[in-house]
């Protein structure tokens, strides 16, 4: 060590120091990629005895029978995808309506506290809106709004036959508003990162108040869909609360009134339970199927808000 | 974007107007809707929990079917141990991921790990609990608190790393700038001012992470699995709040109705309290700053 040169030996010395941490914060956000990759791999592993078994055909298939053991998720991805396109159909509008509230038309002085009350929303457990999906939401729909539904526009197949009270349409209402907060919140940063100028451009042409937000609101189209796709992700990949009021009856009818089940439902009720190794690997396989979706549906929705918000 | 496609017939600024309130209504009408439902699960629960909510429900075990009273003692001990276990695993693995990626922002894998965070915090909660199951579960042939509390703690993850991220780039740049600037070594400058600097918005990005982690329900069901004695040891099937009140909410008894609502309260009061934290911490650290 030359001890005539100490800036040189405190230069190194802050060296080893940073490359340590740098690498202990690297290693352990390494740890956060690393984990989901193993949850792929798991589940892949995991669910090989069922896709050996029944091959592509598992996706297409109707059968669900575990004594048999005969497996298929076509009625569960039905379910799924049914309940959570419902349910951003049902959301999208509001969650625009309530963003631009937020942002164009309430009061400074408001604003922080409504929106917390929406964020809210977001934060109650999933079991909470089941548990308040069983008990009053579902009595209200066989109540009120399936009766009238099948009235005055009974000539649908959507809204005919038997009323529950549970089934695909009440479950898509409370995943609805369990995505609003998500989209909205999507929609308004979206929203902040479009510049005033072109609002206040709008205004200069004599445009109104609703035709410079319209036109902030298609400026912001991909950041808004990308919201839309975050909150399809969500809806896709809620469990409790869809558990308890979608009716679980494993079937693929017209009517929204009628029970369905959903991928992450079926798991939820059925993996504790599972009888033999080929019904816990099917499961694993709708869980990988979910998985997958899932994936690819976020990494879609985060490219699209990036490219809205990287802007500003 | 021209000024014609924005503007249809500019010259009917009546029907302009008309179609401008009416839009301007519905966006409060979306609002109200929206916040409707809030406000009924919220006095619901507190109306229904509120009434059921005594003495017995923290310090009592469940009782047998038939058999009236009791309460969630096992369930709550139990959440605070899966929590407890969760916590160890999410804060390390989140709060240093987040220093990474909001120290570190320049490079390609701190890009990669960020997008990643957010694929997580997106991937179901009932995936995890698989993962866990297949893990933890399949190898130790048994239900336990452990595989329960490793769900938990890989949920928590991304919303660590998130705040925690999000918390470091509010620390002005200037502060980074006058450590260095004083000979103090980057890693020192990040542990002792920068993470200092923003450890109460941190801390309280933890309380978020645990309050959710308290709700979550569908990665518990095949890896802590619930039990209705006392039990502590991390090897055993263990009690969980959330759980206790998924059982007693799709039973048929009033009774224990009555004592899901009880614990639905519980669990509703920590999310307020946790968010209203949140909230009071960052505007101030927003108002600081700006």
């Amino acid at each position: 060590m030359n001890t005539l040169d100490p800036g040189k030996e405190i230069k190194s010395r802050k060296k080893a120091g940073d490359i340590i941490f740098e690498n202990i914060t690297l290693l352990f956000a390494l740890i956060l990629v690393g984990l989901v990759v193993y949850i792929a791999i798991e589940m892949f592993l995991d669910s090989s005895e069922s896709r050996s078994k029944f091959g592509f055909g598992f996706i297409f298939s109707q059968n669900w029978d575990p004594v048999k053991e005969d497996f298929g998720a076509l009625p569960f991805i039905f379910g799924t995808i049914v309940s959570s396109l419902l349910a951003l159909l049902i959301s999208l509008p509001v969650s625009i309506g309530v963003a631009v509230f937020l942002s164009e038309i309430i009061h400074k002085s408001l604003r922080t506290s409504i929106s917390f009350l929406i964020e809210i929303l977001a934060a109650i457990p999933s079991i909470i809106y089941g548990f308040w999906g069983i008990f009053v939401f579902a009595p209200f729909m066989r109540s009120t709004v399936q009766p009238f539904l099948s009235t005055y526009f009974g000539f649908l197949p959507f809204f005919k036959g038997q009323i529950y009270g549970t089934g695909l349409l009440t479950a898509s209402i409370i995943l609805a508003i369990m995505i609003t907060p998500i989209i909205s919140s999507i929609t308004r940063d979206v929203l902040k990162a479009i510049p005033v100028s072109q609002r206040e451009a709008a205004y200069a042409l004599g445009a109104t108040k609703w035709e410079a937000i319209k036109m902030a609101l298609l400026n912001a189209r991909s950041g808004i869909l990308g919201g839309s796709v975050l909150g399809l992700g969500r809806a896709i990949g809620e469990t409790m609360a869809v558990t308890m009021v979608i009716g679980n009856k494993a079937q693929i009818k017209d009517s929204l009134f009628e029970p369905a089940y959903s991928m992450a439902s079926v798991i939820a009720n059925e993996f504790a339970e599972a009888s033999g190794s080929l019904h816990i690997s099917s499961l694993i396989e709708i869980g990988l199927i979910l998985f997958g979706v899932t994936f690819i549906i976020n990494s879609l929705a985060r490219i699209l808000i990036y490219s809205v918000t990287r802007k500003a | 974007m021209t000024s014609a496609s924005i503007i249809k017939n500019p010259s009917n600024l009546r029907s302009r107007k008309i179609i401008n309130s009416v839009m301007l209504t519905m966006c409060i009408l979306a609002a109200v809707i929206t916040i409707i439902p809030l406000l009924y699960i919220f006095f619901y629960t507190t109306q229904s929990g509120i009434s059921s909510l005594n003495v017995d429900f923290f310090t009592q075990l469940p009782k047998p079917v038939g058999e009236e009273g009791g309460g969630m003692a096992n369930a709550i001990v139990g959440s605070a141990i899966l929590i407890g276990i969760g916590a160890l695993i999410g804060i390390p693995v989140g709060i240093l991921s987040g220093i990474y990626i909001s120290e570190y922002s320049k490079t390609f894998v701190s890009t990669i790990v960020k997008f990643i965070t957010d694929v997580l915090s997106g991937v179901p909660s009932i995936i995890v609990g698989i993962f866990a199951y297949g893990v933890i579960v399949i190898p130790m042939q048994r239900f336990s608190a452990l595989a329960g509390g490793f769900a938990l703690g890989i949920l928590m993850i991304p919303t660590i790393t998130k705040i925690t991220e999000e918390m470091l780039k509010l620390v002005p740049q200037s502060l980074r700038e006058a450590s260095l600037a004083l000979g103090v070594s980057r890693w020192k400058t990040t542990l002792k001012i920068v993470l200092k600097t923003a450890s109460s918005g941190i801390v309280t990005g933890v309380l978020l992470a645990i309050a959710r982690a308290a709700g979550e329900t569908a990665p518990l069901l095949f890896t802590s699995f619930g039990n209705s004695f006392w039990q502590t040891s991390l090897d055993e099937p263990m009690a969980a709040l959330p759980l206790q009140i998924f059982v007693y909410a799709i039973s048929p008894y009033d009774d224990w109705h009555r004592q899901a609502w009880a614990g639905a309260f519980v669990l509703i009061f920590l999310v307020f309290v946790v968010n209203l934290l949140v909230r009071i911490v960052t505007r101030n650290k927003f108002s600081g700053n700006l």
